[in-house]
Formats: C-alpha cells, sequence, structure tokens
C-alpha cells in the first residue's frame, strides 16, 4: 500500500495554546481515515493545515510525496486535495447545478483559464457528470434550485457534491453527517461507501461513533492536541487510553 | 429570459441589432429618435456594459471607471492631431491605451476588496483627474480640454486648407446618422462580447467569485486573475467610450475623470440592474434620455404642460416641478438613485420581472379560482 | 526652519477640518458599521448654516443714500443696524460664531432625521448598498443647497476684530516674517476643543463607555440587552453636528459652494483609512498628518522636485497605506483587512 498522505512532526500554536503537537500520520490509499476526538481538541486545525487554510509552525504535510506548507489553497486543490466544509460554504446566489459545476470547470480548466466565447450550455460532459452526482446525492430534483433557499440538510450534501465531483485522489471530510437527520445520515454513510468501493482515500473528522465505525478502516484519536492512539477501529474500540481520555471511561 | 429562443444567442444578437438599428424610427415618437441623442444611448450604454461586467458579476464596485472613459478621450483626440481624422485608428488606440491603464490600476487595486477597493479606484481616478489638470497639462491641455487646432500635424491626412477637419471614417463624414450607425455597431458588438461572458464558464466563475470568493479559492482558482481580466475588460469598455465620445466632439477635458462621472455610470447600472445583461443598456439610455428631456425644461414650457390646471394649482405645481428640471435635473437623478436602491436594489430589469411575474400570478390566480368555483358546483 | 513652521501650520487647519470630518466618519463606521458618503454633505450643510444666518442677520430695507445728494441714490441698510444702531453692525460682524449656536440642533435634527429616515434601515445591507444610498442622499442635499444658493462660493467673513494675521514669530522668536491669519488659529484651537469633547464624552460618560464598546463587540452590546438603537441615532447626531461644526468655522477659510462636501468627502474617507478604519484615534492624527503632509507637498522646493506632488500627495498616501498596512495606522488588527 502507498501512502497518500504524509503528515510529519506538524506543531500549531495560537497565541500561548498548543493547538497541535507533533502531529505525525500516515494515510494509504485507498483507506478510509477517521480522525476522532473530544471538542477543541485540534482535529479543525490539522484540516485546515493540511489545505492551506492555516500554516503549521513545524514539519511537513506531504501529499504524494511533494510538501505542501506554503502552497495557496487553489493549489493544494489543484494537487488533488479536496476539503468538504463542515458549515456549508456553498454559492448561494447561484443555481444547485451551477454551484457543482464550479468545482468541475475547477477541475478541469486549471487555476486560470479565460474561456469567455464558450458556451455553458455547450459544457455537455461536465454537466452530465454534475448532475449524475447530484442525483447520487439525491439532490436530482433540486439542480434548477436556488442554493441558498436550500434546507439545510440539502447543503451538506451539495458540499459533498461539489467535493466528489472533482473525483480528488483525498477527500477531506469535516464532519459530513454533523446536523443530519437518521435517515439522512444513513444515506451518507451508503454513499460514502460506495465512493470507497471505487477506492477513494478519504480522512473524516467525525463526532457520531455510528458513522465512524461503519466507515473507517483505520482510526486517529487526537486529544488536547496530540494524537494518543491509532489504529483499527478495534484496536480503538479496546483500548483503555481513548476510553479514559475520550470517552470519560464510557464503553463503546 | 424565460423563453427558450432567447437562449439561443444568435437569435437575441438578431434581435438586440435590429432594435438599435431601427431606433431612430421606433424612438422619434417620445422625441429621441435623432442622432445626437442615440448617439450618447450608444456611448454610454457601451460604459455602462463593460462596468457591468465588472461590478453585475464579481460586485466590486469601482469609484474610479471615469479614469478609462478620459483616457479613452485624450487618446482619441490626440489620434486625431498627430495621425489621422479617421476614427478607426483612434477607437483602438484609446481601447488598447485605457487596457493598459486599466491592468495597471485593477492590479494594484484588486489585492484589497470590499470598501477598500472602492477607495483604491478612487484614489486613482483622483489622482489623475488632479494630474490631468496640473502638471499634465502639456498632454491634456488643462483646463481648456484637449482640442483639434489648425496646425496639428495629422501625418496620414492631406493638409486642409479652410477651417478643423471633421472625423471620418474612411473619407465618411461622422456627423449626425453615420456617427450613430458606428456607434450603434460597436454597440452591438460590445453587447455581443457581453452576452458571450454572461453565458460561458468564464462569467460563471466571476459570479461565483461574488458569491463566495473563499470558496473559490478552496475550490482551486486563483480569484486574482479573473478579476483583473473582468476589470481590464470593464476598462476597455470605457475607453472605448471615452473616445466615441471624442468622436461626436473632438474634446477632451479632465471633468470626464471626475469622480462624479464614476458615480454616474455606477447609477446606470444600478439603475437599470446590476449583473442583468440588458439592465445597465436600460439604465444608461432612461437617465441619458431624461437628462435630455428635464434638463432641456424651463418653466414657460412647465406652464405649457400643466396648463390643464386651475390656474392657482398651475402654478403651484409648476414651482415644485420646476426645482427638478433645467439645472435641478441632477436633483432628480439622486431622488431617483435613492428610490432604486432603497426599494428595487434589482433596477429596472428586477422591476419588469416583479411586475410580470404579478400579472402571471393574477391570470393563474384567476384561472384556479374559477376552476375551484366550478368544482364546488359539481 | 520658519518656512517649515509655517507649512506646519499651515497644515494644522486644514488637517483640523479633515480630523472633524474623519472623527465622525468614523464614529459612525464603528458604531453603526454604515460606509456614510453623505457626511461631507453634512460640512456643506453647517457651512450653509453658517451663510444663512449671516443672509438673515443682513436682512435689508432699501434707506435713502444720504451720503449722495446730487441724484436720489438707494443702499439696502440691514434692519439690525436699523433696530439696533451700531449693536446691530456688530452683531453683524459676529455672524459665523452666532452661527454655531444655531447650526448645533439643526445639524442634530438633520442627523437624527437622517438615521432614523434612512441610514437605519441599511445596517444589514452590503456596504455597496450603504455607499449607493448615501451618495445618492449626498446629491439632492447638494443640489438642494444648489438651487437655494446658487453654484457659486459665498464669502462669508470672519468678525472683523480677528482679520488680520497673528504675529506668531514674534512670539516664538522667529522673527516677524512668520505670521498666521487669526482665523486658522482659531478654528485650530476650536478643532482641538471639539475633538477633546468627543474623546471625553465618550471616555466620561456612560453613554460613551457604552458606545465603545459597541465599537470594539458590537453583537455583545446588543445581547446585554442595551437598547443600541437609540444609541446608535444620537451617535449618528453627534458625528453631524460635529461635520456641521467643522464646516460652520471652515466658511471664512474658504467660501462655501455646494460641492464643497464632496470634496472634502473623498479626502475623509483617505482619512479614515489612513487612520485605521473604526479608530477614532487614528481619525484625528491621520486628520492632522494628512493636512501637514499636503501643505508640505505645495511648497515650491518640493514641487521642484517632484512636479505635481502636491496634488495627488493624499491619494498617494491612501494607496501606499491601503496597500501595505490596510488596518491603517492605528486601526486594530483584523477590522476590515480583507
Amino acid at each position: 500500500m502507498s501512502i497518500v498522505l504524509s503528515i510529519k512532526n506538524v506543531d500549531k500554536t495560537f497565541g500561548g495554546l498548543h493547538a497541535l503537537g507533533d502531529i505525525n500520520l500516515d494515510i494509504e490509499e485507498g483507506k478510509t481515515h477517521a480522525i476522532i476526538g473530544p471538542n477543541g481538541a485540534g482535529k479543525s486545525t490539522l484540516l485546515n493545515c493540511c489545505i492551506g487554510r492555516l500554516i503549521p509552525d513545524n514539519g511537513t504535510v506531504e501529499f504524494e510525496g511533494k510538501n505542501m506548507i506554503g502552497m495557496q489553497p487553489h493549489e493544494i486543490n489543484h494537487a488533488g486535495m479536496v476539503r468538504v466544509f463542515q458549515t456549508p460554504e456553498i454559492f448561494p446566489d447561484l443555481s444547485v447545478l451551477q454551484n457543482v459545476m464550479i468545482p468541475a470547470l475547477a477541475k478541469r480548466d486549471g487555476i486560470f483559464k479565460f474561456n469567455a466565447f464558450k458556451s455553458l450550455s455547450s459544457e455537455k460532459a461536465l454537466e452530465a457528470d454534475a448532475i449524475h452526482i447530484l442525483e447520487d446525492m439525491g439532490l436530482g430534483e433540486h439542480i434548477l434550485k436556488h442554493a441558498g433557499s436550500m434546507s439545510r440538510g440539502d447543503k451538506r450534501r451539495l458540499e459533498l457534491a461539489m467535493g466528489l465531483v472533482q473525483h480528488p485522489r483525498l477527500l477531506l471530510l469535516d464532519e459530513p453527517t454533523a446536523g443530519m437527520a437518521r435517515h439522512d445520515t444513513n444515506r451518507t454513510i451508503d454513499l460514502l461507501k460506495r465512493i470507497k468501493e471505487r477506492g477513494m482515500t478519504k480522512i473524516i473528522i467525525e463526532h457520531d461513533m455510528h458513522v465512524v465505525f461503519s466507515l473507517a478502516d483505520r482510526i486517529s484519536v487526537l486529544a488536547q492536541g496530540r494524537i494518543i492512539a491509532s489504529g483499527t477501529p478495534d484496536e480503538i474500540r479496546g483500548n483503555p487510553k481513548v476510553q479514559e481520555a475520550y470517552l470519560g471511561g464510557a464503553e463503546l | 429570459m424565460s423563453m427558450p429562443l432567447l437562449r439561443n444567442d444568435w437569435v437575441v444578437m438578431a434581435l438586440f441589432t435590429a432594435v438599435v438599428l431601427s431606433a431612430p424610427i421606433w424612438l422619434s415618437p417620445v422625441g429621441a429618435g435623432y442622432p445626437d441623442l442615440l448617439q450618447k444611448f450608444a456611448i454610454f450604454g457601451i460604459f455602462a456594459i463593460g462596468f457591468n461586467i465588472l461590478f453585475g458579476l464579481t460586485g466590486y464596485l469601482s469609484f474610479g471607471h471615469a479614469v478609462f472613459l478620459g483616457i479613452g478621450s485624450y487618446t482619441a483626440v490626440w489620434s486625431f492631431k498627430l495621425l489621422t481624422m479617421n476614427v478607426i485608428p483612434a477607437v483602438v488606440l484609446a481601447t488598447l491605451l485605457a487596457g493598459v491603464f486599466a491592468v495597471v490600476i485593477g492590479f494594484l487595486s484588486l489585492r484589497r476588496s470590499g470598501i477598500y477597493f472602492s477607495i483604491l479606484t478612487l484614489a486613482f481616478a483622483q489622482m489623475s483627474y488632479n494630474l490631468a489638470y496640473s502638471v499634465l497639462t502639456p498632454i491634456t491641455n488643462g483646463e481648456t480640454g484637449l482640442q483639434l487646432t489648425m496646425d496639428d500635424p495629422r501625418v496620414f491626412d492631406s493638409a486642409t486648407t479652410e477651417g478643423l477637419p471633421s472625423t471620418t471614417l474612411f473619407g465618411m463624414d461622422m456627423s449626425g446618422y453615420p456617427g450613430f450607425y458606428f456607434c450603434a455597431v460597436l454597440l452591438i458588438i460590445a453587447f455581443f462580447i457581453s452576452l458571450r461572458i454572461f453565458r460561458s464558464p468564464f462569467g460563471l466563475k466571476l459570479r461565483a467569485i461574488k458569491s463566495n470568493q473563499t470558496r473559490m479559492r478552496y475550490t482551486g482558482f486563483n480569484t486574482k486573475p479573473y478579476l483583473l481580466t473582468a476589470f481590464v475588460i470593464s476598462g476597455m469598455y470605457a475607453g472605448l467610450a471615452g473616445s466615441l465620445m471624442a468622436i461626436t466632439d473632438p474634446l477632451a477635458g479632465a471633468e470626464r475623470m471626475q469622480w462624479t462621472a464614476s458615480g454616474e455610470v455606477v447609477l446606470m447600472t444600478i439603475l437599470g440592474g446590476a449583473g442583468t445583461l440588458l439592465g445597465p443598456l436600460l439604465g444608461s439610455s432612461i437617465i441619458k434620455y431624461f437628462e435630455n428631456i428635464f434638463s432641456a425644461l424651463n418653466d414657460g414650457q412647465l406652464h405649457e404642460i400643466f396648463a390643464f390646471l386651475p390656474d392657482w394649482l398651475e402654478n403651484i405645481v409648476v414651482a415644485i416641478a420646476g426645482e427638478f428640471v433645467g439645472d435641478g435635473w441632477h436633483l432628480t437623478l439622486g431622488l431617483l438613485f435613492m428610490i432604486v436602491v432603497i426599494f428595487l436594489p434589482g433596477g429596472v430589469v428586477e422591476g419588469i420581472r416583479r411586475a410580470s411575474a404579478f400579472v402571471r400570478n393574477m391570470f393563474n390566480k384567476s384561472a384556479t379560482d374559477e376552476s375551484e368555483l366550478s368544482a364546488e358546483k359539481e | 526652519m520658519d518656512a517649515i513652521l509655517l507649512q506646519i501650520l499651515n497644515g494644522l487647519d486644514k488637517g483640523g477640518a479633515y480630523a472633524l470630518i474623519a472623527l465622525g466618519l468614523t464614529l459612525v463606521f464603528g458604531t453603526l458599521g454604515v460606509v456614510n458618503f453623505a457626511h461631507g454633505a453634512l460640512f456643506m450643510l453647517g457651512a450653509f448654516c453658517a451663510v444663512t444666518v449671516q443672509k438673515i442677520l443682513t436682512l435689508s430695507l432699501k434707506v435713502k443714500d444720504e451720503s449722495i445728494t446730487f441724484f436720489d441714490a438707494y443702499k439696502e441698510q440691514p434692519y439690525l443696524e436699523l433696530w439696533f444702531g451700531d449693536f446691530g453692525t456688530k452683531i453683524i460682524d459676529w455672524s459665523v460664531p452666532i452661527s454655531i449656536v444655531i447650526a448645533i440642533p439643526i445639524m442634530l435634527l438633520i442627523g437624527l432625521a437622517m438615521e432614523r429616515g434612512l441610514i437605519r434601515h441599511f445596517y444589514k445591507r452590503p456596504h455597496a448598498d450603504q455607499i449607493l444610498v448615501t451618495f445618492g442622499l449626498a446629491i439632492v442635499m447638494q443640489e438642494i443647497i444648489k438651487s437655494f444658493f446658487g453654484a457659486n462660493p459665498i464669502p462669508t467673513p470672519a468678525p472683523e476684530i480677528v482679520a488680520g494675521s497673528a504675529p506668531i514669530g514674534v512670539l516664538l522668536g522667529l522673527g516677524e516674517s512668520v505670521v498666521y491669519p487669526w482665523w486658522r488659529l482659531i478654528y485650530l484651537l476650536f478643532s482641538g476643543v471639539v475633538i477633546f469633547a468627543v474623546f471625553a464624552f465618550l471616555q466620561f460618560t456612560t453613554f460613551g463607555m457604552v458606545v465603545r464598546a459597541g465599537m470594539h463587540d458590537r453583537e455583545t452590546v446588543g445581547l446585554l440587552g442595551i437598547n443600541v438603537e437609540r444609541r446608535f441615532t444620537i451617535v449618528f447626531g453627534i458625528a453631524a453636528v460635529v461635520a456641521g461644526l467643522a464646516g460652520v468655522m471652515y466658511v471664512p477659510i474658504l467660501p462655501p459652494d455646494y460641492h464643497m462636501g464632496m470634496d472634502f468627502l473623498v479626502l475623509s474617507f483617505v482619512v479614515v483609512v489612513v487612520g485605521g478604519m473604526g479608530s477614532l484615534g487614528g481619525a484625528v492624527a491621520a486628520g492632522f498628518l494628512l493636512g501637514i503632509l499636503q501643505s508640505f507637498a505645495s511648497m515650491n522646493e518640493i514641487k521642484d522636485i517632484i512636479p505635481g506632488i502636491d496634488q495627488i500627495i493624499i491619494y498617494l498616501v491612501a494607496v501606499v497605506i491601503i496597500l501595505v498596512r490596510p488596518r491603517g495606522l492605528m486601526g486594530r488588527k483584523g477590522v476590515m483587512e480583507d
């Protein structure tokens, strides 16, 4: 198995606060790697360090052998590492289909392309792919809707579609089911399982243990900015240290 | 744009061309069917259409676009002075030079967004305006304005002996209707380019920047070059419009660069509907049309208009209305502007859309009412 | 050395006007979050308060001119002179300082009406909309003034007693060549007093404390259950009064015309940005700084080196500041830095 993403010795402090301390993590190709931990453990900070929103004080983030530190967010995106946001960061003034067309265009056109004289309606291939993914997400009947007027749950799914349409090498999911109703959560799990079958590598940050244990191949536990345990779901389930620090001793 | 036919660019362009070229006919009943005014519609239409590509699509509010208008005018007049009275080189050079300036000003201004962007563009405009009045006098001729003189070299033209020459298109005099049709053709081209941009992937990306710029960065776009391209295109439109002004009247003054002129194009775009295809052209034509009518009215004419009223009422109405016409036209404009921003942020186009939706609803409602009634009968 | 001192002094009175306008602008922006393009128009309205007061005081009766004996000549004599004699003349002479008393309630009313009637409805709208609607309002205000007072500048002199120049060169031991118009000196002192009053008000009253807290963190103050809205209205009124007073007192320095507000507005925005959006101290400091810079740039020695610098210096400073240090000289980190 080859390593897709390799995080080495990453440190990050805010003011005096140690948000991340000496993080080392390897993500294997085709695997779904979950990062769990209590609130404020540094999960989102770690994700932000990967996609260029934050720059770590120390350490490297190597994606397919290339250091991503100091690269612009859009460059990291083009390298193949794509993030799906926790709070929906969509384009509220555009239609649902256009919301998915934008990342699809980004994937095809690169960082900049002046295609001002091409007609948007001639982009049949991209459009078909976008519609296919939206239907996959159960958003098929909404494609012409104003994205800003959708429900929160639909926006979350649109977020996911925007990430998937880029067919990334590595997908970073920040709490993909937070705030979803049970049946929506199950639907999302099914969907993510299907993506997994296609061999897409994923990092998932999640609170919902049901989601974590139904999807993850490996789990890393973050507490107070440090990784206290890493292993298969079974290893983590049985790890007393994890139960101590994270679950307060409760049985998983 | 609900009709499927209007989705086809060529249908839209055919309609647009027909409407523009026949404007002298169908605008004459409202007193606008003469070349001077029609030419103004076309020129300010181009200016506003270009401004809309920046403001309407990306949401970046420039308060300094009049600079490019001024640069266009100066360049055109210099082309008439040094090269030839033919309008083609003037138009081409003006558009290009405005583009060059737009690259510089845009590159610097686009390093910031929001109010800071507006203030940066405003600062550049004010600097250009002040310099045009002072140290750049050798180029701009200061307060007098740059104009043609008898001893201009005009290297490509044969020397004229009598009076100042007028602008031509390969020998065709550019005053009157030929002047309008020249501007009209450029307006059609300008509109066509704008239409293609609006309906292109590029245009969609610009709209996405307006909607959520941060997200664009994480979606894999470098937004700066997109914004700069939009800025430069709109600057070139302004330069083109500026050169066309000089064709109508070969005179360029610094007041064309003043920030009130920049404010005017903002107003036109907003009034018509920022971000819509036709809005800016509608807005600029409405403003120029009413400016033409209102600023020419005087109290005598007002008395004629309101002669049907009883005398005492007529005097009151005329006294009030008198404040809004003639020199008071700007007051009307300011009020109009406020009303549009307060009540109709989408401009005239949005107003038309709402009105038509309202009418459609009325019909639908009466239709459903009837069916309900008939259902009850059964 | 004399020249340098003189330039500093020359810059200070202009700087005082910039500082006063920018103070109100940034107060409104910091508390209400509104970008007010009509703020310059308030300055202009203040100036025209002074003009109006002078016009009213000099309402005249046509009387026979006794000094001309060989034909019937008439001259206009103000009622005040007819009624009160020399005392009336004095009142007319002092019209500008008298205007201050009248301008305060008028400007306060205008400010309150403006906030209640218009600005309030734009708190939640985007900055672009705020800019546009207040820009429209500024046009309306200046056109109304134009229709009443015409397009030409109206000279409105200061009291005769302060018409001359202060021999400050002698006072400071720099020789008699350094003189400075009394009125400019008064303007400088006046702006200092107004600025001090505004700061004292914000510093030492409960109201001021809430306003400062609101500038720091609007949402929290709202959550504390304090009636923020009413305070916003009053803040806007204060800003209008400050701008108006700046205008009243500026009349003897620059005969007012209807578009003086726009000219000052653009500069004041630059001042606000240079000082740092939402920073009151920054606005004042930048106002004086830019006033002085401008007056240095108008020195012939400097213009010889960089031609045209006097025309663009302020904008140039603004561009450099926005590009290099967008939070301005004294702005807080993270406020409008994007």
